[in-house]
């Protein structure tokens, strides 16, 4: 019952005041078009976790999009005679021995600064790679129904019981050089499943409402009505699942770095650090804790970003 | 009684036992809601009454609060985003609203009962419904489950439900649209409830079988002689049942009235507007009279009377004055009973 | 969904119903092109627009996940013929699952018949596809029941609206569109200046007007309603009804109405039909089936509703149906209402009764005259008071 409350208000308030007329004293304020994405922006713009995060997420965009802005050192300078597990100087701030070195005699900071963009790259793109991959497969497979939609959700369920990790072993294993498009593309080919059975199932509530039982009866195309009346409306929970999920990809890009199978040197990321790192755990942990903080703070703006996105287009979620 | 709550007495302590009073007194009730666009004033100064035998009919169009007044008697209005910031509601003389819910929840299902609009989302989809008819017996009256069952076959036998021993193991999907609403009037009654709230309770049905639930309701209300509390749009369903009429407009009552006077002579513009605009099934009318407009937002309510926009008789007071609720006379000032009507010209209303 | 007729042949009793309409003067389009020319031509008012004949939908029932296998069919709709006449409106009343709805999907080509015509201006549409099923979309268009979930959340009232130009250019060129659609605002009265509005700004009658003007939008001749009014508020429905009534006049339209709710047909009907299970029971004008009519289910239907004047409702018989009415898949053999008629008998469970004007009434003048579809049909007053 309470669900129905809250429901009968939402529609009287929706209620505007009056055709005609009465139209001219409304406040302009409800006056202005509102779209639901609207709405949900200034539901966003409101809420101090979406704010925390979208700060953090921005900070470590412009790392990656631009590590020379925050450090002249570079990551691949290695000076083991002078730098050897150097400890920290906590009070420099931004400079190359801030953080300290690692058993290579490279600067940590300036390593952190520039692993983000592999890990933002990886996340971002597969996320993205992932949301097409996934939403196409759903879209046709919900939308058409029949034996389409059958042998499509079989595939579905074939690669969703594949262990995600175990899966990224085998495929990447095989792969002599791993740069960071093939990480990208082996993560997604393995971690499409999930969006497409979101998708799947909204498109399937969305294909029976009215609204697109309208635009059949004026004789709109097929093509019409997947991209105007089921896309745009389907999208809400395929962003939120993805959203949530990129925390997900840049935590298993780590992983697999870490496990000698996703990027290795030269190329420069978290997860290789953190794989380097482990080996002077003892007498220099800050090698491994720095960039595990990274990820973890990294992994963790994503998935609060993705929970306040959620709660915004999806009020009912709560 | 109703038309003067705001300036009557105060009630005297009372006790819980043998009170003499009304069942069940709302006593200038407001309810808001905090939304996205502002506060929400779904109800602003209710008072009726019902009592033992009685029924009353709450008569009103979507927003107008007659259901969030019902959650608010039961108990169950979401808070947040709702909230009670004035009002009482005594039942058998005490204030619901200052009891603790464990005091509450032992007066909601076994004193007061809820019927609801869609029985196929109220009923729990996965348990039979004997089973959930039983459970009212197993946790309020501590009966074995073999005692319950049998209590439940016994319920839907009263409401008439054919077969109902064999019926009994079924699932709520199992049944049609009016034997789902006749399960749940069974559910409600299973604990002789001294009123039961009937939000909506027909009209999801077909009006064949409206005719047959109605009818159960208004019979078992009279053999139990439970109050009944009837919350419908629908003027039709109302004429049949009711004993009096309250009509809401913007969560205020604008009009009381038995129920054959207040078709015979409504006295609040709204009520005749209302009245007016439906068809009749007995002669093909010319164009319908529409009230004009929409029902006000419920966060910018206008000034002055709610309805005043709508209104064909509306004057600068209505923008102004709220018109309290005036007890209605006859044109020589003789009392009309338990009549009233919020509208400044309620004379010119009923006296034409 | 016990005995299944495995013969069932899905038009099993289409044939016999045929004497209750006149014959279809059928238009043989020898090319695409020629049938939407044929499309293009005016019907004279009082001519039948649409003929349907026979129509039929049947949903198979199926059961295995693999290899499906049919074993049976929802006889949603089960051989029902009737005329719209140019200009005129169709009221069909019944109760939920009695195929009303089905019949609407089905004249838009939402569905597609399982057997029987549809004839628009003498051309079968059932069996239209590609450019000419188009053609004949621009002139049938419909108005949904329910407001809140008919309009696209994520799109303006403009580009709702707008849409059917995108859809059919031909109609309006395109710098043309966005004043045409503020002039179908303007007709169904809402503010022009709201044409940059979602639908979630407005309430639910505001709602239904944007539906209409939809609908109207192409200019169509004839508009089907599914249950337009019945999820509004008593105090708009007479709005949208009223509003209905005007534009049919202005725009010359011929609306199929269908409902549950009795008052509001009679309101708006020249003819109303009565549907059962499937089966359309009863047909005649508005007078004819509101004051005069024949078949136990429509003078049970009528007394059943409940009239918001307490004194002229104690005077009325009241028929109060036992049960409910039985599923679709498993209907009743010969006469549907027969297992709740009060008047049932032997023949009523072997005889499929006709629709057509009862033989002891063929002679009559009288409005009891029309076609009634019961073995014992009789007159019965249960509208007006006693």
């Amino acid at each position: 019952m309470p669900e129905k409350t809250a429901d009968k208000v939402e529609t009287t308030v929706a209620t505007d005041p009056a055709p005609g007329a009465a139209a001219t004293e409304a406040a302009p304020a409800s006056a202005k078009a509102r779209s639901l994405w609207s709405d949900a922006w200034n539901d966003l713009r409101r809420n101090p976790l979406f704010l925390v995060s979208a700060v953090l997420i921005l900070l470590l965009l412009v790392l990656a999009a631009a590590p020379g802005l925050f450090t002249s050192a570079s990551p691949r300078d290695a000076d083991l005679a002078k730098h050897f597990l150097q400890p920290p100087n906590w009070g420099n701030f931004f400079a190359a021995d801030w953080l300290g070195y690692d058993g290579q005699g490279r600067s940590i900071y300036a390593r952190v600064v520039y692993g983000a963009r592999a890990s933002i790259m990886v996340g971002i793109g597969v996320t993205l790679l992932v949301a097409v991959l996934g939403t196409a497969v759903g879209m046709i497979a919900g939308y058409f129904g029949g034996w389409l939609d059958s042998v499509l959700s079989r595939v579905t369920d074939v690669f969703m019981g594949i262990p995600y990790l175990l899966g990224a072993l085998v495929v990447l294993t095989t792969f002599e050089e791993r740069s960071v498009w093939v990480v990208m593309l082996a993560m997604a080919f393995l971690g499409w499943t999930q969006i497409a059975r979101v998708a799947r199932g909204s498109v399937i509530t969305i294909k029976q409402a009215d609204y697109v039982v309208a635009a059949k009866a004026l004789g709109a195309s097929t093509t019409r009505i997947l991209m105007k009346h089921i896309l745009p409306n389907a999208l809400a929970p395929i962003i939120v699942v993805s959203t949530i999920a990129l925390g997900g990809y840049i935590a298993a890009e780590a992983t697999l770095s870490f496990l000698g199978v996703g990027l290795a040197e030269p190329t420069v990321s978290w997860g290789v650090d953190v794989s380097t790192g482990r080996q002077q755990l003892r007498n220099a942990p800050y090698v491994l804790i720095i960039p595990s903080v990274m990820v973890s703070v990294t992994v963790l703006s994503f998935l609060m970003f993705g929970d306040a996105v959620r709660n915004a287009l999806d009020p009912k979620l709560r | 009684m109703t038309t003067t709550a705001k300036t009557a007495d105060v009630p005297a302590p009372r006790q819980d036992g043998d009170f003499e009073g009304p069942l069940l007194e709302v006593r200038d009730l407001h309810v808001e809601f905090v939304t996205r666009d502002g506060v929400a004033k779904a109800v602003n100064g209710v008072n009726y009454t019902v009592g033992a035998g009685e029924t009353l009919a709450v008569l009103g169009e979507s927003g107008s609060g007659k259901s969030v007044t019902a959650q608010a008697i039961m108990g169950i209005l979401d808070m947040p985003p709702g909230r009670i910031p004035k009002g009482e509601i005594f039942f058998r003389g005490q204030d619901m609203l200052k009891m603790s819910n464990e005091e509450r929840r032992r007066i909601r299902g076994r004193k007061i009962a809820m019927i609801f609009q869609d029985a196929l989302s109220s009923l729990n989809p996965v348990l039979s419904v004997g089973y959930q008819l039983g459970e009212m017996f197993r946790v309020h009256q501590g009966l074995s489950k073999k005692d319950a069952r049998a209590r439940a076959i016994e319920l839907m036998d009263r409401v008439r439900i054919p077969a109902a021993k064999e019926r009994v193991g079924d699932y709520p999907h199992q049944f049609s649209g009016g034997m789902r609403q006749r399960i749940m009037i069974a559910m409600a009654l299973a604990l002789e409830p001294d009123l039961i709230i009937a939000d909506e309770p027909t009209t999801a049905l077909d009006v064949t079988v409206q005719a047959q639930v109605m009818d159960l309701l208004a019979e078992l209300q009279r053999e139990y002689n439970m109050g009944l509390i009837l919350i419908t749009h629908d003027l039709g369903v109302v004429a049949d049942v009711a004993d009096k009429i309250a009509v809401m407009y913007a969560g205020r009552i604008v009009e009381t009235a038995p129920v054959h006077e207040l078709y015979k002579r409504p006295a609040h513009p709204y009520t005749q507007g209302l009245l007016d605009s439906i068809p009749r099934l007995d002669q093909k009318g010319q164009e319908l009279y529409a009230i004009k407009g929409l029902p006000p937002n419920l966060t910018r309510i206008p000034s002055g009377c709610a309805f005043n926009p709508r209104c064909p008789k509306a004057q600068d007071v209505c923008r102004t004055d709220v018109p309290q609720l005036y007890p209605v006379t006859e044109r020589d000032g003789a009392e009309l009973a338990g009549r009233g009507s919020a509208c400044h010209f309620w004379k010119e209303t009923i006296h034409g | 969904m016990a005995e299944l007729d495995k013969k069932d042949e899905p038009a099993r009793n289409a044939v016999d119903e045929t004497p209750n309409v006149t014959a279809v003067n059928t238009v043989e389009a020898r090319s695409e092109a020629e049938a939407v020319v044929a499309l293009d031509a005016p019907v004279d008012r009082g001519e039948p627009i649409l003929q349907v004949r026979n129509l039929v939908k049947h949903f198979p029932l199926t059961q295995g996940i693999l290899f499906k296998r049919q074993v049976g069919a929802v006889k949603a709709v089960d051989g029902i013929s009737f005329d719209l006449y140019q200009g005129e409106t169709l009221g069909i009343v019944g109760e939920s699952g009695c195929g009303k709805s089905t019949v609407a999907k089905l004249l838009m080509m939402l569905e597609r018949a399982t057997a029987g015509e549809v004839f628009y201006k003498g051309q079968d549409i059932t069996k239209l596809s590609g450019r000419a099923l188009k053609a004949v979309r621009r002139n049938i268009q419909m108005v949904f029941q329910d407001p809140y979930t008919s309009l696209n959340p994520r799109m303006t009232v403009g580009d709702i609206i707008g849409e059917t130009f995108e859809i059919h250019p031909e109609v309006a060129p395109k710098g043309d569109r966005r004043r045409k659609v503020q002039e179908l605002l303007d007709v169904v009265g809402l503010n022009p200046e709201y044409i940059n509005r979602y639908p979630h700004q407005f309430s639910g009658g505001q709602r239904q007007r944007i539906g209409i003007a939809r609908g109207l939008a192409l200019n169509p001749e004839i508009i089907i309603c599914d249950e337009p009014v019945s999820a509004l508020d008593v105090s708009v429905q007479a709005q949208v009804i009223n509003l209905m009534e005007k534009l049919q006049d202005e725009f010359d339209l011929s609306y199929v109405f269908i409902a549950h709710d009795l008052s509001i047909v009679r309101h708006i009907s020249d003819r109303v039909g009565v549907m059962y299970l499937g089966k359309m029971v009863e047909i005649g004008s508005d007078e004819e089936i509101y004051d005069h009519p024949t078949h136990p289910y429509t003078q049970a239907l009528l007394s059943a509703v409940p009239v918001p004047d307490p004194e002229a409702r104690e005077g009325r018989e009241r028929i109060i149906l036992s049960g409910d009415v039985p599923s679709p898949a498993n209907p009743p053999s010969g006469c549907r209402f027969r297992t709740r008629c009060w008047k049932a008998q032997d023949k009523c469970a072997t005889e499929v009764p006709l629709l057509a004007v009862p033989e002891r009434f063929k002679d009559t003048d009288s409005p009891v005259a029309h076609e009634s579809a019961c073995h014992f049909a009789e007159e019965k007053d249960v509208v007006h008071a006693a």
